[in-house]
């Protein structure tokens, strides 16, 4: 689409776009050029000479067990706050669409934790599940579960899975009952005169419906679990116990803080680029095929 | 309505409803009861359901003179500086995305898709991937410990100019036409016509950015080393140490509470515009 009536000119809209060029080569193409080009090198211990090396850095990455893990928990921690939120999200979409009274209410009461910083929503949920005074950690030990996340990785992963899902689900709702609202009442009804009960009518009318909203939130998802959750991670278990809540985003942070190997904190940086990039590519995928809010 | 209305079929929604909302308050009720009661309580489990009387005193002590042991900042200090850094991202962010999709919309120039791209591109990679090397250069500027060091970095995204390039192709282009026919030049459209017409626009984008602003978190703890420059949600971090017994909860959960309220407070009264801005910025 292209206007009809437009100015001509070069230095002013040269002037206009200054500003903006300016702060993302700086802020943006320059310090991911660097990354880029940093993966590919191998710096000496005292950072005097840099020699290239290809993709040494990353060969070497894939061959390191706590990289892998690290995937590995980045795999489990997303699949699992995609499932949670997007299921409860849905139910409470499905609910909240009924004509009941005061749907709207619900709908500012359900919104609001996606105000909540992440870092915040890890301490809120840390002081719920804190095991020597945290009042769900003591409801846990009553009912004789031995609950510590401070040692015990399992326990610290569903911590973060619960702080985790419970901010994003105010955002899937949204998407969700927006979602709804725009599928036709006469779909439903045909369905109904043909006699499907209302379950019948959720899976075979409602939800293969909704399924490009449900692709769209399954990658803004796992983008938000890949790096928005950092600041539950450092928050809550500082990554630990044992690296069992270390993700990538934490470990390039921890790696890359501790200073030391530079071409390989760069060439993780790369993959986590190269991750969203491949994300961001199915999401416009889908952006065709999504229903109109 | 398909079905007949019955007891059950009313009944259940809210049920479901209520008890969503529930287990979504329920971590910040328990985190304002918590700010109410002394250390005492809060060590030995003895916490309830109910606020206490210790409020004023916990409050104003965070407030005005900070927590003892981890960190001497009052929090006032810490909220104002992640007040700074939210209206400073949301009204950069608006300033030059403003500018730079008028400029793509209103102008034709050579490689002006290529410069669209240019900033196009920018939108996939958030500053978490790039965290080193922004940092580095930020440094290399000496912005380290400083509002614009907070705040310029954030600003370099795409977001804003395709919203706004979406926006402006929506404006009929009979308006730019009545203008041209009475003489008014670019700045002069931009201003009367264009400005007033994106307000919405501008005040949704400014919602979601100002949370965005308010609620980050890796890039302040990677620049900010001075106490009187961290920001709140930095802030209360550092209070929650791992030596569980040095944490003071009853402060921790006062500043989370004081943390938390500015963003809640904008979402709730702005309902219509952060759900437009929200929808909108994600496409």
């Amino acid at each position: 689409m292209e206007k009809r009536a437009v100015y001509a000119g070069v230095s002013t809209p040269a002037l206009l776009l200054i500003p903006q060029l300016a702060i993302i080569v700086i802020f943006f193409y320059l310090p991911a050029g660097q990354a880029v080009w940093q993966s590919f090198q191998l710096q000496d211990a005292f950072g005097l000479s840099t020699i290239f090396v290809g993709f040494e850095n990353y060969r070497d990455l894939f061959t390191r067990p706590e990289y892998l893990h690290a995937l590995g928990v980045t795999v489990v921690f997303s699949a699992l706050v995609a499932f949670f939120s997007l299921s409860i999200a849905l139910l409470l979409a499905v609910m909240a669409n009924k004509q009941i009274a005061g749907a709207g209410v619900y709908k500012t009461l359900l919104i609001w934790p996606y105000a909540v910083a992440p870092a915040i929503a890890g301490v809120l949920w840390l002081f719920l599940f804190q095991p020597s005074m945290g009042m769900v950690a003591r409801w846990l030990q009553w009912a004789g579960i031995d609950w510590n996340p401070l040692l015990d990785g399992t326990h610290a992963m569903i911590l973060v899975v619960l702080a985790s899902t419970w901010k994003q689900i105010s955002y899937n709702f949204l998407f969700f009952l927006a979602g709804l609202q725009s599928i036709p009442h006469s779909l439903i009804e045909a369905s109904a005169i043909d006699g499907a009960k209302p379950m019948r009518r959720f899976w075979t009318i409602v939800f293969p419906l909704l399924s490009p909203t449900t692709f769209y939130l399954i990658v803004v998802n796992v983008v938000y679990v890949f790096f928005d959750t950092f600041g539950i991670i450092d928050a809550v278990t500082h990554g630990g116990p044992a690296s069992a809540t270390t993700t990538l985003v934490f470990k390039v942070y921890n790696d890359g803080r501790s200073g030391g190997d530079l071409g390989s904190s760069a060439a993780q940086s790369v993959i986590l680029m190269i991750i969203v990039i491949a994300l961001t590519a199915i999401q416009f995928r889908y952006i065709e095929r999504k229903v109109n809010y | 309505m398909v079905e007949r209305r019955t007891f059950f079929s009313v009944a259940l929604p809210h049920a479901i409803l209520m008890i969503g909302v529930l287990i979504v308050f329920f971590p910040v009720w328990l985190a304002v009861v918590a700010s109410t009661w002394d250390p005492a309580t809060i060590i030995n489990g003895q916490l309830g359901l109910l606020p206490g009387p210790y409020g004023a005193e916990n409050y104003s002590r965070i407030l005005f003179s900070g927590a003892s042991s981890s960190t001497r900042e009052p929090v006032w200090s810490m909220m104002t500086n992640s007040f700074v850094m939210a209206v400073g991202v949301a009204v950069g962010k608006i300033f030059i995305s403003l500018l730079s999709a008028f400029a793509i919309v209103y102008y034709r120039f050579p490689f002006r898709m290529a410069v669209f791209w240019f900033i196009f591109i920018t939108l996939m990679l958030p500053v978490e991937v790039r965290i080193f090397p922004t940092y580095k250069i930020v440094a290399d500027l000496g912005f380290l410990d400083t509002y614009q060091g907070l705040i310029i970095p954030l600003i370099a995204s795409a977001t804003g100019t395709l919203l706004f390039r979406q926006f402006f192709m929506t404006v009929p282009d009979e308006l730019l036409e009545a203008s041209k026919i009475d003489a008014a030049g670019p700045f002069r459209f931009f201003k009367d016509t264009l400005l007033p017409l994106s307000l919405t626009t501008m005040a949704a984008l400014f919602v979601i950015q100002f949370i965005y602003g308010w609620n980050q978190y890796l890039w302040p703890l990677l620049i900010t080393t001075r106490d009187s420059m961290q920001t709140i949600v930095i802030g209360i971090r550092k209070m929650i140490t791992t030596q569980d017994a040095l944490t003071e909860w009853q402060l921790a959960m006062a500043t989370a509470v004081l943390a938390l309220l500015p963003p809640v407070i904008v979402v709730v009264a702005m309902q219509r515009l952060f759900v437009k801005g929200l929808v909108e910025t994600e496409k």
